[in-house]
């Protein structure tokens, strides 16, 4: 293993009923992810304010990935429609300031989809390595 | 040039204070200079002899005042509406955000107003005096002589890609309707999208550099109403702050842009009013045009009550990955 | 300032097999706000909780962090651990180091440096935690059953069953609904009416249950266990409590060309009448529409025979006002509209009928008394046609139809052709279908006997015109299978119509604020696991209202709808969850953003005055949650634009900080 190698910072934010659970079963089954995704839990994807999701890009996370149930799944049964409005239309915005557009995602994860949440982990972190630190977004003067 | 005249609208405004129907007046007040047109109340028939405004430099929506004036005003209000500005008006009817009943709407059919950016290109600085009327006269200070400008040619971009000359809501018409018009207002975005990412990102580096937070666009924003801003409030983790770095406002426009997406009647206020001339409005028709694209067409405040897209969902929405595709690249 | 104590879990060697535990209790040690940190083997152990517990008392400790497996799997365990020991159980937060770290990572610095960084976002998040409480809501002990269908009846019956009172609101004069319009139900061919009369009476005997028959709801207010509701009970100008139900009215009302609705007009009733033999409650009702008293004061026959003198020509609708605990809707169904299905020319010839026509047509009380006569000329039809899906199945495009399976057409179908045969062997029945669906118990069986054993013509395709000619109907279709067009020469057609949600469901959900699909069919709370409750708190759902149902399906749903009725009644008490929306009156613009997404109608807005700081007031339009509807999902926050809604237990600023803590 390099010493100085990059180490992408990935948050994810999950919701309480099916991707978190996903999360928690792609642990129960030992599949591994890199340790650069940090999952932070929310009751529903729709609680996500965009603004958190450009506070984290302010403070130095590289990619930021939300996951919720699949449409017609949402356990709030309308939640995650609100959250892919949303998402589409804050992540269009962003590309069209000249983002990468694969610093951000938005996948549907079941609890039931353990392998499903641990491969779109390794898929995005290794985009994120792949396009490097988020320069572009960073507010600098925040930096500890 | 405007159509209607000053003494139609001071007329009007005058018969209405006059027989008591309204109490006050919300119309555009000289400034300091021609082009510093103010928006500004008045209660009397002499005020409005002396100091109200009808000419190519009255782009203020006063949509917004109504929430603050119709709270302190003891009878109704009238306000001067152009085709834009009932737009705003109506989509703060939607958000309840002021009584219907205390305001008496007139209508106004608008020409277009002008740029005095554009009139300052064309003349140079050292303007002292503007005179409207089938040209628009400029002296300076450094000649005697006048100087001839088209108004069509000063026009300020908002009004060159003017979406409606309609009325959406009104008491009472002055002049004549129109219609909503074919404009290409999205054009500018859409040259943006197809650029790189890099040249996307070198381009807004630029504009949002120059940003200076005065919170002028958010002041004067018709969508941006809120009893306390998100901006002001040191618990929503985006408090106010002044900028340290060369681009760091980017956030506070995306936000901004994000908190008007579906609300904003594209009345291109915010782009007036920027100090440093940066397009924001480029940004708020990202969000329409995008919306439009995604969702089918809305114009915010074309109808009071109805939904905005992102108070809306339907079960096919695209997925931001599919928004994605469906632009190529 | 909080005094946190936190907690690193070994787990066995399940977590500190690759996190090194101690390295983690040290680093949180440090973080703002932690007054203490420990580890142990199995936290959740007696021992782990008992140390927490000390501790807690110890340290006077505010707020802890329990690094550990996931909070899916311990979080109640923890809250209770903290709650025994004095502190509030919303204090305490989860820092999953087992299934997001320990697992899934495998080398112990990668696995400790994550723990670390989850154990502070965990410590940064209790810093902001409030203590919260459960809010507290008293129980009507009522229920409201809407719709008085088998679905409605099954309903009150299996809650009046647990103790509970039951009101059931029906629109028309008698409770019993489409069933008791049936003739024989399928797969087992036995009487509807035999089977559902009972029930009936039932109902009408049960001292539990009052019925509100002719009556509608017309305003809902409150939420779960707490809801006022308005019914309109409407004048049917006879005392329904003296009206014996003789019938000595029915014979002698002078009116007699009234359409007979019950027997899908093909028929006449009085203007005073009993919709059928059966009916419950067993009460003549005047049709305001055709009386000649009522409409110009001359007649007053009914009123003459009347021995027990229940006729009221002067009755009015009446207001009830009454509280219930919970509301179970039972609207049930209708067959679509035939008008715009020209092709089947079914408003061209009267021999062209719907398969609900064709029921009263074989039924012993319908206007045939049970005779298979065509409608025109009353004679017996030797050839029928039995067209399925008709306005089931279209295109999305199609705007005469509806998009879904109405699911019990196919049965019917079979039980219409089956039944035909076996009464009339003479006549030749041939049935036009897309598919054949029979996914039920004994159904398959029932269809193929209706092929093998009755011989009923099954022809895979579509009809596409119906021509009336002479008296005949010729039926242009297509034979699929045979890849041919074919003519039949048939003496009645019948259309199994789709069928969709009665009228007055769409204005109840509004009320209810509970959602519809775009069919307007009421939505579940969730679609597999809480599939007979609404999104909205205390309404349930019951029968077709949700979806295409036959018989045995709707009867098990009202059962199911009954016993989560019965478990929300037993309650004496409804605790809430206290993570639930709350809007800051100060900074609320009153727009209605948030009332607009919330899936429950949780919020709801009132003029509120303020003082303004020259001492007056303003009246100002506020949001106002009811923390007992909300179900804390948070979507709300996120549309309002000021921020004034914020979430408890998920603020805004507590995000926030796990996200800064994150990033870091």
């Amino acid at each position: 293993m390099q010493v100085n190698e990059y180490k992408p910072l990935i948050v994810a934010f999950c919701c309480n009923w099916c991707s978190y659970a996903g999360a928690d079963l792609a642990g129960n089954n030992r599949l591994n992810y890199p340790a650069d995704v940090k999952i932070i839990r929310v009751p529903c994807s729709c609680r996500v304010n965009p603004m958190f999701v450009l506070r984290a890009f302010q403070r130095g996370a590289d990619g930021v990935i939300l996951c919720g149930c699949h449409p017609g799944d949402c356990h709030y049964t309308s939640g995650n429609y609100y959250t892919r409005r949303r998402m589409t239309l804050l992540f269009s915005m962003l590309d069209y300031l000249g983002i990468e557009r694969e610093r951000t995602r938005l996948e549907w994860v079941s609890a039931a989809e353990g392998a499903k949440f641990a491969a779109t982990m390794n898929d995005f972190a290794e985009k994120i390595k792949a396009l490097g630190e988020n320069k572009r977004l960073e507010d600098l003067r925040c930096k500890k | 040039m405007q159509k209607i005249t000053r003494n139609a609208l001071i007329e009007k405004a005058a018969s209405l204070l006059e027989n008591g129907s309204v109490c006050a007046v919300l119309g555009w007040r000289k400034g300091e200079f021609d082009y510093d047109v103010t928006p500004s109340v008045f209660t009397t028939t002499e005020d409005l002899n002396a100091e109200f405004v009808w000419n190519d430099f009255c782009g203020a929506n006063f949509s917004k005042y109504l929430i603050q004036k119709t709270r302190k005003a003891e009878g109704k209000l009238l306000v001067f509406l152009k085709p834009c500005d009932t737009y705003s008006f109506n989509q703060l009817l939607t958000e309840h955000r002021f009584d219907r009943e205390k305001v008496y709407v007139v209508g106004i059919p608008c020409e277009g107003m002008a740029d005095i950016n554009k009139v300052r290109e064309a003349v140079g600085d050292g303007i002292s005096e503007i005179e409207c009327g089938e040209k628009i006269a400029v002296s300076t200070i450094y000649s005697d002589e006048k100087i001839l400008i088209d108004p069509k040619d000063v026009l300020a971009e908002r009004c060159i890609n003017c979406k409606s000359k309609k009325h959406v809501a009104f008491d009472e018409l002055l002049g004549e309707d129109g219609d909503v018009i074919e404009n290409a207002r999205f054009d500018e975005v859409a040259k943006l999208e197809a650029m790189t990412p890099d040249e996307r990102f070198a381009f807004w580096q630029n504009e949002l550099s120059r940003c200076i937070r005065c919170n002028a666009c958010r002041d004067v924003c018709p969508a941006c109403t809120c009893e306390k801003c998100v901006f002001d409030n040191p618990k929503s983790g985006v408090e106010n702050k002044a900028p340290a770095n060369e681009f760091e406002e980017k956030m506070f426009h995306i936000i901004r842009a994000f908190h008007v997406a579906g609300r904003c009647t594209d009345c291109g206020e915010c782009s007036r009013v920027c100090p440093q001339h940066i397009p924001l409005h480029l940004l708020n028709r990202k969000f329409i045009k995008d919306i439009n694209e995604f969702y089918g067409d809305y114009q915010a405040g074309a109808e009071v009550g109805s939904r905005a897209p992102l108070v809306n969902y339907t079960e096919g929405d695209l997925e931001p990955s599919e928004a994605f595709e469906r632009r190529g690249e | 300032m909080q005094r946190i104590g936190v907690f690193v879990c070994w787990c066995g060697t399940n977590i500190a097999g690759t996190v090194d535990v101690v390295a983690v209790a040290e680093a949180l040690r440090n973080e703002p706000g932690v007054v203490f940190s420990d580890n142990y083997q199995y936290m959740c152990s007696q021992a782990g909780q008992d140390l927490i517990k000390n501790a807690i008392k110890e340290h006077k400790l505010t707020g802890i962090v329990v690094c550990s497996c996931s909070p899916r799997m311990h979080e109640a365990t923890f809250r209770k651990t903290a709650a025994a020991a004095g502190l509030n159980p919303y204090m305490v937060e989860i820092a999953n180091i087992r299934e997001q770290c320990s697992w899934v990572h495998k080398d112990i610095p990668t696995g400790t440096e994550k723990a670390i960084i989850l154990g502070k976002a965990a410590v940064a998040k209790v810093n902001l935690n409030t203590p919260l409480t459960p809010g507290e809501s008293p129980v009507t002990k009522r229920a409201l059953v809407i719709g008085g269908g088998i679905a409605g009846i099954q309903t009150a019956l299996d809650i009046a069953d647990a103790g509970f009172e039951v009101d059931i609101v029906e629109k028309k004069p008698t409770i019993g609904g489409k069933m008791a319009q049936l003739d024989k139900t399928f797969p087992t061919l036995d009487c509807a009416a035999c089977i559902l009369t009972p029930k009936m009476v039932d109902v009408a005997q049960n001292e539990k249950i009052r019925i509100f028959s002719y009556s509608e709801v017309t305003e809902v207010s409150g939420f779960v266990g707490n809801f006022d509701v308005k019914i309109k009970k409407k004048a049917r100008y006879v005392k329904e409590e003296l009206c014996t139900g003789c019938g000595a009215c029915t014979e002698k009302c002078p009116m007699k060309k009234v359409p007979n609705d019950f027997n899908l007009n093909m028929d006449t009733k009085r203007a005073i009448y009993i919709p059928f033999a059966q009916a419950v409650p067993k009460v003549a009702t005047i049709d305001p529409d055709y009386c000649n008293m009522l409409k110009n004061g001359k007649c007053g026959v009914c009123s003459k025979v009347c021995t027990a003198g229940a006729i009221d020509y002067t009755q009015k609708d009446e207001i009830i006002e009454e509280k219930y605990g919970a509301i179970v809707v039972a609207t049930g169904f209708n067959p679509i509209s035939m008008d715009k299905f020209d092709e089947f020319a079914y408003n061209q010839s009267k021999d062209v009928i719907t398969s609900l026509e064709f029921e009263r047509l074989t039924n012993a009380a319908g206007p045939t008394a049970g005779k298979l006569l065509r409608p025109s000329d009353h004679k017996h039809p030797e050839k029928i046609v039995f067209v399925q899906c008709v306005g089931s199945r279209c295109d999305a495009c199609n705007e005469k139809g509806k998009e879904y399976c109405s699911k019990i057409c196919c049965m019917y179908t079979a039980k219409h052709a089956m039944l035909t045969r076996d009464k009339y062997p003479d006549t030749e029945v041939y049935v036009f279908y897309i598919d054949v669906r029979t996914p039920g118990k004994n159904f398959d069986e029932f269809y193929r006997r209706a092929v093998e054993e009755y011989g009923v013509h099954y022809i895979k395709g579509m009809v596409g015109k119906v021509v009336p000619e002479g008296d005949k109907l010729i039926v242009q279709a297509s034979d699929l299978i045979a890849n041919k067009q074919i003519k039949i020469d048939a003496d009645l057609v019948v259309l199994a119509a789709a069928i969709e949600p009665d009228k007055s469901a769409r204005p109840l959900a509004t009320m209810l604020t509970a959602s519809m699909d775009t069919n307007d069919f009421f939505t579940e709370a969730h679609p597999k696991l809480r599939p007979v409750e609404s999104p909205t708190a205390g309404v349930f759902l019951s029968g077709a209202c949700q979806g295409p149902k036959d018989i045995p399906e709707t009867v098990s749903q009202a059962g199911a709808a009954a016993s989560k009725v019965i478990g929300l009644l037993a309650k004496d008490k409804l605790t809430g969850n206290p993570c639930v929306a709350q809007s800051n009156e100060m900074m609320c613009n009153g727009c209605s953003s948030c009332e607009r997404v919330c899936p429950y109608g949780a919020i709801t807005y009132e003029d509120k005055e303020f003082r303004m700081p020259d001492r007056s007031t303003l009246m100002r339009r506020i949001a106002v949650v009811n923390p007992a509807v909300c179900q804390g999902c948070g979507c709300c926050t996120v549309v309002c634009p000021s921020g004034a809604m914020d979430l408890k237990g998920f603020a805004s600023e507590q995000i926030i900080a796990e996200v800064d803590a994150i990033c870091k």
